[in-house]
C-alpha cells in the first residue's frame, strides 16, 4: 500500500511537471467521441475528461458517447467528415483498415517520450503498424477461466495446469450431471476465444499470428491438431447443448445455476456474475492449461485504445488528451474497480485489489513469455475472423465436419488475403 | 382585325403549351425523388458491383471478379448458395399466408356481437413491429423454457432447438414471419369480401351452388384483385425478410439462415464486412430476381386496365 502511494505520488510529480507548461497554452476546441456507453464506462470517462478540463481551462471539450455497436460503422463517417480530434478504438488489425486508409494520425512522437516509451512498452507491439504507432491504449483485460469453486471443492477437484488434467477434471464435472463450459456462440466471437487459446496452447503464440496473417494453411497438420484437442472436449460433451443459439450473456444463467462448471472468457464476465448473485468464494479464476509443453504460454488481452484522426484540427491538445489518458495515476483511477475495473496499461499505475484483476495482472506480467494476443477477430482480418468463427461454430456442433470446414476456409484464405 | 388574329401569336410559349406541360410539372416531383432516389442508385449499384471497395480507400476495378466469386460460392455450395436456396424457400412457403389469410378472413365475415374485436384481435400482428415478432417466437423456440418445447414434452416429443438447428431454423424463421403476414392477407380478403356482390351469390345459390362450388365459382373471381394484391405484397415480403432473420439468428447457425437480403448486408455493412462491391453484386442479383415478379405484375396490371 505504502509503496502504492509512493508510486503514484511520484508518477503524479513527473506527469505535472510535464504537463504544467504545455497546459497553459492550449486552447479552442477538442471534441472527443467515444463508444463507451455502457453506464459505468461512460461515467468513468466524462470523470476523467472533467478532470483533463480542470487542468486545461482554456479548452473547449466537448464529448459525444455513441452506442458501442453503432459506433463500429459510424467510425468509418466521421474519420473523413466532420471529424473528432480524439476517438476510441481497438489495437492490432481491427485498427489496419484505418491507417492503411491514412486516417489515423502517426503518434510515434508520443511513443518517443520516455514517459510513454518506459512505461507503456507491454502494448507497444500491438499499436505498432509499419514500425509506427498509431495511437495509446486506456485499458485492458485479462482473458482465462472463471469457474465455480464450490463445485470444484464438491467433487474434489484443483486447479487444472495440464492437458491431462483439465480432461480428468472435465470427465468428472460430466459425470456428475453437469457441463464444464457453459459458453454462447450464436454471435460467434466467443468461439474465437476458445479457437484463440486452443491454437496458441498447441502450436504457440507465433504459429498463431501467423494464421491470422495467412500465412499459413488451415489444412495445415498443425491446425488439424488444435481442431482435434478441441474435439476431444466436445465428444466428452464439456460444452453445454444448443450454445448456437445463445449470447454471451445468455449462457451466464447456466453456471450461475450450477448447470456448468467454468466459463472461458474475458474478465468482464466477473460483474454480471456476482451481479447474479455468486459470491468471491464461489468463483474463481484459472489460467487457460498448457496444452504442448515445448510452446510458451500466451494469454489474450484485447486493448481498448484512443487514437487521433488524421483529419483532426486540434491535434495539439488531442496529444496532450493521450498523454493524460495514459498518464500513472489517470490509469489507476479510471481503471479501479469503482470505475471500468480493468488492467491499468502504465506499468507505473497500481492494480485495483480485486483478486480477479491481480489474478489477471499477474498472469499477464509473469506467466504469459509466448506474447499477448488481441483476440481472434482483432488480430485476423475483418473477413476471415467471419469467416472461421463462424466455422468454429459449426465444428462446435458438428466436430465430425472438421474436414470440410477447414478445407473451406482454406478456400477464404486463398480469396482474402491474395489482394 | 388585325389586332385580334396577332394578339394569340404574341401568347408565351407556356400559354400555348400549359395543357401539355401541366401533367409533367404535377409529375416533376416524384419523378425526380424517383429518379433520385430509386432508378440512379441502381445504376450505380451496377457500377460498384464491378468494383472492390471497402467504404474507405480507393476503389479498384475488377471488372466482373465479384459475380465470378458468386458463381464459385453458388458451385461451392457456400453462403451465395444457402442464401438463394433459402429466398426460394420463403418466396414458396411464404405464399401460404394467402390461402390462410382468406380462410380466417371467411370465417370472420359474419355478423356475430363483437366482431370487431376478433378482427382486431387476428389483425394485430400485423400491428406490432417485426422486432418484437421475432423476439417472441425467438423465445417460444428457446431450448431450455421455450413454450415450443413445454408443447412438445407434454406429448413426450422433443426437445427441439428450433433456432439452432441448421435443417430447420429457415422454416421457423418462415412460420414467425407468417403470423403478421396472414393478418395483412385477412385484412385485404376482409375489405374485398364487403365488395362481393350479393345479387350473385343470389343467383349462385338458385342454381344449387353450395359450399365449395360456391367459394370457387362465385366469391373467389370477384375476389380478385385483393389475391393480385395479396400475391404482390407477399412476394415482396418474401425477397425483403431481413429483420426477422437479423433479430431471431443473424444468419445463423453458422449462416444457414441467411437469405440474398441479410447475407448482402452482412458482407457490406456489418461489423465485420465492408466488401461493398461484393455487397452491390448481390443486391444486383436480388434486383433481377425482383425484376421478373415486377414485370409480371407491371404485365399483368397492364393487361387488366387494357381489358376495361
Amino acid at each position: 500500500m505504502h509503496s502504492m502511494f509512493k508510486r503514484t505520488a511520484v508518477a503524479l510529480a513527473a506527469s505535472v511537471a510535464l504537463a504544467a507548461p504545455v497546459a497553459a497554452e492550449l486552447t479552442g476546441e477538442l471534441r472527443i467521441f467515444l463508444d463507451t456507453s455502457n453506464p459505468a464506462p461512460r461515467a468513468t470517462m466524462e470523470a476523467m475528461i472533467e478532470r483533463f478540463a480542470a487542468e486545461h481551462p482554456g479548452l473547449e471539450i466537448e464529448t459525444t458517447v455513441i452506442d458501442r455497436e453503432a459506433y463500429k460503422t459510424q467510425i468509418r463517417n466521421f474519420l473523413t467528415a466532420d471529424t473528432p480530434d480524439v476517438a476510441t478504438w481497438y489495437a492490432a488489425n481491427r485498427m489496419k483498415p484505418y491507417v492503411e486508409a491514412g486516417l489515423f494520425e502517426d503518434v510515434s512522437d508520443l511513443w518517443a517520450e520516455p514517459e510513454i516509451a518506459d512505461n507503456l512498452a507491454s502494448t507497444k507491439g500491438a499499436m505498432t503498424i509499419d514500425g509506427k504507432q498509431w495511437g495509446v491504449p486506456y485499458t485492458y483485460y485479462q482473458w482465462g477461466v472463471y469457474y465455480r469453486k464450490d463445485i470444484f471443492d464438491e467433487l474434489d477437484l484443483t486447479e487444472p495446469t495440464t492437458w491431462e488434467e483439465e480432461l480428468a477434471n472435465c470427465q468428472k464435472i460430466v459425470d456428475s450431471g453437469r457441463a464444464c463450459y457453459t459458453i454462447g456462440t450464436k454471435f460467434l466471437w466467443t468461439a474465437g476465444g476458445w479457437f484463440d487459446y486452443l491454437n496458441m496452447r498447441t502450436n504457440g503464440f507465433d504459429f498463431h499470428n501467423q494464421l491470422a496473417n495467412g500465412e499459413i494453411s488451415w489444412e495445415d497438420d498443425r491446425v488439424k491438431q488444435t481442431f482435434a484437442n478441441w474435439k476431444q472436449l466436445i465428444d466428452m460433451g464439456a460444452f453445454i447443448d444448443n450454445h448456437q443459439t445463445y449470447s454471451w450473456q445468455e449462457a451466464l444463467p447456466f453456471m450461475v445455476n450450477g448447470e456448468a462448471a467454468a466459463y472461458l472468457m474475458g474478465n468482464f464476465a466477473v460483474a454480471p456474475l456476482r451481479e447474479a448473485g455468486l459470491s468471491d468464494d464461489q468463483i474463481d479464476f484459472y489460467q487457460f492449461v498448457a496444452i504442448n509443453p515445448d510452446v510458451e504460454l500466451a494469454e489474450d488481452a484485447p486493448t481498448d485504445t484512443f487514437h487521433i484522426p488524421a483529419n483532426a484540427s486540434n491535434k495539439e491538445a488531442a496529444r496532450e488528451f493521450l498523454r493524460f489518458a495514459v498518464s500513472a495515476d489517470e490509469q489507476t483511477e479510471i481503471n479501479n474497480g469503482a470505475n471500468l475495473g480493468q488492467l491499468p496499461v502504465n506499468a507505473q499505475s497500481a492494480v485495483d485489489e480485486d483478486k480477479f484483476l491481480q489474478q489477471g495482472f499477474a498472469m499477464l506480467s509473469s506467466n504469459s513469455p509466448g506474447g499477448v494476443a488481441q483476440f481472434w477477430d482483432r488480430d485476423a482480418p475483418a473477413e476471415m475472423a467471419k469467416a472461421s468463427m463462424e466455422g468454429f461454430q459449426e465444428f462446435m456442433v458438428k466436430p465430425d465436419n472438421a474436414d470440410r470446414i477447414l478445407a473451406k476456409l482454406e478456400r477464404a484464405r486463398q480469396r482474402i488475403y491474395d489482394n | 382585325m388585325t389586332a385580334a388574329v396577332d394578339a394569340p401569336e404574341q401568347e408565351s410559349w407556356f400559354h400555348r403549351n400549359q395543357q401539355r406541360i401541366a401533367p409533367w410539372l404535377f409529375l416533376a416531383p416524384g419523378l425526380l425523388f424517383f429518379m433520385v432516389y430509386v432508378i440512379i442508385p441502381v445504376f450505380q449499384s451496377f457500377n460498384l458491383s464491378l468494383y472492390e471497395w471497402d467504404g474507405l480507400g480507393a476503389a479498384e476495378y475488377v471488372g466482373f471478379r465479384n459475380y465470378e466469386d458468386l458463381y464459385w460460392e453458388l458451385y461451392d455450395r457456400d453462403a451465395f448458395y444457402i442464401s438463394l436456396k433459402n429466398n426460394l424457400i420463403w418466396l414458396i412457403l411464404y405464399l401460404a399466408a394467402i390461402p390462410a389469410g382468406l380462410f380466417i378472413a371467411l370465417f370472420l365475415n359474419q355478423t356475430v356481437w363483437g366482431i370487431r374485436l376478433y378482427k382486431s384481435l387476428f389483425f394485430f400482428p400485423f400491428v406490432i413491429s417485426q422486432v418484437v415478432v421475432g423476439l417472441v417466437f425467438t423465445w417460444f423456440y428457446d431450448p431450455t423454457f421455450g413454450l415450443l418445447n413445454e408443447f412438445l414434452g407434454f406429448f413426450g416429443l422433443g426437445p427441439l432447438n428450433v433456432l439452432g438447428d441448421e435443417r430447420f431454423v429457415t422454416y421457423g424463421i418462415i412460420f414467425a414471419g407468417l403470423w403478421p403476414q396472414t393478418a395483412y392477407c385477412m385484412i385485404l380478403y376482409l375489405t374485398g369480401l364487403n365488395a362481393v356482390d350479393p345479387e350473385q351469390i343470389e343467383a349462385g345459390r338458385l342454381d344449387g351452388a353450395k359450399s365449395w362450388r360456391m367459394l370457387w365459382h362465385i366469391i373467389l373471381p370477384q375476389l380478385r384483385p385483393a389475391t393480385f394484391i395479396a400475391f404482390v405484397v407477399t412476394i415482396i415480403g418474401a425477397l425483403r425478410s431481413f429483420d426477422l432473420i437479423s433479430i431471431m439468428t443473424q444468419g445463423g447457425p453458422f449462416g444457414s439462415s441467411r437469405v440474398l437480403a441479410y447475407y448482402m448486408f452482412e458482407v457490406a455493412l456489418s461489423e465485420y464486412g465492408f466488401r461493398m462491391g461484393y455487397g452491390a453484386a448481390i443486391a444486383v442479383i436480388l434486383f433481377l430476381i425482383m425484376l421478373c415478379f415486377i414485370a409480371y405484375f407491371l404485365w399483368s396490371m397492364y393487361r387488366e386496365e387494357k381489358g376495361h
